[in-house]
């Protein structure tokens, strides 16, 4: 036990967990708080508005695996990282938020730049807490960086009071902490996995999908084998893309609203369907009448709260998916003889493939220009994308070889996500070059984050498919409003090359995929923050496409 | 729908209660009624709801419920043996000499007692399952319910078996 401030007792209960990066913005009510962080080697981020700063600690989160931290002041600042928990706690990404409060005594006036945090955060974090003691604040951090990283990942914040940060208490800093309501580490039942392996062994035509709790529990290998095994097909969610090499010749590559031809023609003939950490968002599904109607399905998930939520399974393992596919595995190897390529099916594969990455290949299309940034960016380099069309071109077309090589906001879909989240990644693997997809919509909303990633040091590459639409309403307004454009129109963008450079970044114009992947090749070679403006064609629709309210197979490849 | 009863033991402090109300306004669960209160000798609160829901958001709530990172024990209760009352305090206008009668063979005969009489007002208290309140009131209506205050129901399983 030792006396110290709660300030103090702050900043080493994050020096305990490891922290490296506290990513933030300032103000009165963390004053405190900041004035000891002078005396931490935890290096803090500034950023230019909290949303970002949120959005960078969720990337560092989402590329090193262990929870991102941002910390804000109250009222203003609190409700700036609300679209960021959300963000993160639907993908399930480890964020530690840490907000400061107006002191304890003014808590309920309506005090200056007071709001309750607790109350707004509540159903956008996985678990919340209020300090109402100085003594409270290693147990508090401790709580939040193990709830966050534990079980399904999630955003947890802590609401620090100002006069909770200067009061002085007996501190004590546990190792471990326990709760009566909260034990995420589920062991996979055996039996379960037995009838899972049995079901898996028998079928005719078993499909895979895999989503971001494969890759959250470093199951990638043990579900390629799986596959591999069973001559199952493996396509994924958004979340779980990279959970197969694109290349794989048992690769479906994404199901869903957007996916490749050949996950939603398969997806649907499966006779069993192992569903790994993936929930059945209706973006994958589709309309669950058409999706996979005669598959007995088997789910796998760490949250039991996910099993039979939205579609019903014959099988359910709560558990670690990486525990599970193992155990399943074992068990169909003891069941089935193994060794053979299916070769029809990998035929069939292959010409799906084909389909999907011909259906545009005009010279600057959506495709096109994903496959040129592909070809720029070296094997050992993370992309992540803004949202929008952009996001599902490059869903569809970056290929990766396996998990941490791309990275989305999916569950919540947050325009403005990948320029912070790019540059707290970058953070997380200084080594790697670092790649943001964006959009001219998505990009504006957050490019403010340039100037940290200049002034800071962590050099991001931008590509900016500019159509000067929000392209992927004006999409749904062409296919399904009859060409009623309306409130798709954005406000003049500034000229992105010398807003860049109005940053200390380099801005480049590209007009061809060629100019694409010099301007790529040259920022990564000369670690400079590059933004690369693409002029595209505002009338291009992504596809392929289900119509909302369709069945995979109910798959548009073109026209309109 | 079905009504069902849930019993969840919760984290006795400051903010669970809300967090629970805003699980089930979030998930736009239909909350009958809802009761509170400490465990005796525990740091623990016991909850009990009843929810109008079919089976797969019934399993919802449960799960959703138990993933709170406050609640402690989550339970479905089983209706065959459930014993469950709520208290009912009752205010009558009574200046009706034959209505006084009446309101007060009708307490008498759910059961009820007669805590405080005024010339004009009598108050009662009626524990029962929710039904039969239900009953007691459809009967006490046509004589004149000044006001009245529910519980909601505290419910429990008969039997060897235990929530924690």
């Amino acid at each position: 036990m030792t006396e110290m401030t709660g300030a103090e007792a702050y900043v080493k209960a994050l020096e305990k967990e490891g922290v490296k990066y506290l990513f933030g913005v300032t103000g009165a009510a963390i004053i405190p708080i900041c004035d000891d962080l002078l005396k931490s080697k935890i290096r803090y981020i500034g950023g230019a508005h909290e949303q970002g700063s949120t959005h960078m600690a969720d990337g560092y989160a989402r590329v090193s695996g262990h929870p991102g931290v941002v910390q804000v002041t109250s009222g203003p600042g609190a409700t700036n990282i609300v679209t960021g928990l959300a963000t993160a706690q639907l993908d399930s990404s480890p964020v530690v938020a840490l907000t400061g409060q107006v002191p304890l005594s003014m808590v309920g006036t309506d005090a200056f730049q007071e709001v309750d945090i607790i109350g707004i955060t509540a159903s956008v974090t996985k678990h919340n807490i209020q300090v109402m003691e100085a003594v409270e604040i290693p147990h508090a951090i401790k709580s939040a960086f193990y709830i966050s990283s534990t079980g399904r990942k999630g955003a947890v914040l802590v609401d620090i009071p100002k006069d909770t940060q200067t009061d002085k208490a007996d501190m004590v800093f546990p190792d471990k902490v326990e709760f009566r309501g909260y034990h995420p580490n589920i062991e996979p039942n055996s039996q379960e996995m037995h009838w899972a392996a049995t079901l898996l062994a028998k079928a005719r035509r078993p499909v895979i999908i895999a989503g971001g709790g494969a890759i959250a529990s470093g199951a990638t290998m043990e579900l390629i084998e799986l596959a591999e095994m069973l001559q199952a097909p493996v396509a994924t969610s958004l979340m779980g893309k990279g959970a197969i090499p694109s290349n794989h010749p048992l690769s479906l590559g994404l199901c869903g609203m957007h996916g490749r031809c050949e996950a939603n023609y398969i997806v649907p003939e499966a006779d069993v369907l192992l569903v790994v950490g993936a929930r059945f968002s209706d973006r994958t599904t589709g309309s669950l009448r058409g999706f996979a109607p005669n598959a007995r399905i088997i789910h796998i998930d760490v949250d039991r709260s996910e099993i039979d939520k939205n579609v019903d399974s014959i099988t359910r393992i709560v558990g670690d998916a990486k525990l599970a596919i193992r155990g399943i595995r074992e068990k169909v190897a003891q069941q089935r003889n193994t060794g053979h390529t299916d070769e029809d099916l990998v035929k069939r594969i292959k010409e799906f493939k084909a389909q999907s990455d011909t259906l545009n290949t005009s010279p600057l299309s959506g495709p096109e220009v994903i496959r040129a940034i592909r070809r720029a960016m070296p094997p050992d380099s993370i992309v992540v994308t803004d949202v929008g069309q952009h996001q599902m071109w490059a869903a569809q077309h970056y290929d990766v070889r396996g998990p941490g090589e791309f990275f989305t906001s999916g569950g919540l879909g947050t325009m403005g996500w990948g320029t912070p989240a790019a540059i707290g990644a970058k953070a997380a693997r200084p080594d790697l070059p670092l790649l943001n997809i964006s959009g001219d919509g998505s990009f504006a909303m957050t490019e403010n984050n340039l100037a940290i990633a200049v002034d800071e040091g962590f050099p991001v590459t931008v590509v900016i498919l500019n159509n000067g639409v929000l392209g992927m309403v004006a999409q749904w307004q062409r296919l399904f409003y009859n060409r009623r454009y309306s409130t798709i129109q954005r406000p003049k963008h500034p000229d992105f090359v010398k807003l860049a450079e109005s940053y200390g970044a380099t801005g480049v114009k590209a007009e061809s995929t060629k100019q694409i992947e010099t301007a790529i090749k040259r920022s990564i070679k000369e670690k400079q923050t590059t933004v690369i403006d693409v002029p595209m064609d505002p009338e291009e629709n992504v596809y392929p496409m289900i119509p909302p309210g369709m069945g995979l197979k109910d798959i548009l490849l073109g026209g309109a | 729908m079905p009504l069902h009863t849930v019993s969840f033991l919760v984290e006795n402090k400051p903010g669970v209660l809300f967090k629970v109300a805003n699980l089930f306004r979030r998930r736009g669960y239909n909350i009958q009624s809802l009761t509170v209160g400490p465990v005796e000798g525990s740091p623990l609160s016991r909850m009990t709801v009843v929810v109008d829901a079919e089976s797969r958001i019934l399993n919802q709530i449960v799960e959703q419920l138990d993933k709170m990172v406050d609640v402690v024990k989550v339970k479905r209760l089983d209706p065959l043996r459930t014993l469950s009352r709520e208290l009912l305090l009752i205010k009558m206008k009574t200046s009706d000499p034959i209505a006084r009668i009446e309101a007060v063979n009708t307490v008498n005969a759910y059961h009820g007692l007669i805590l405080d009489v005024d010339p004009d007002i009598l108050i009662a208290e009626v524990t029962g399952p929710t039904d039969e309140i239900d009953e007691f009131l459809k009967r006490i209506g046509p004589i004149g319910i000044e006001e009245m205050s529910r519980t909601g129901a505290a419910a429990i399983e008969r039997g060897n078996v235990k929530l924690a």
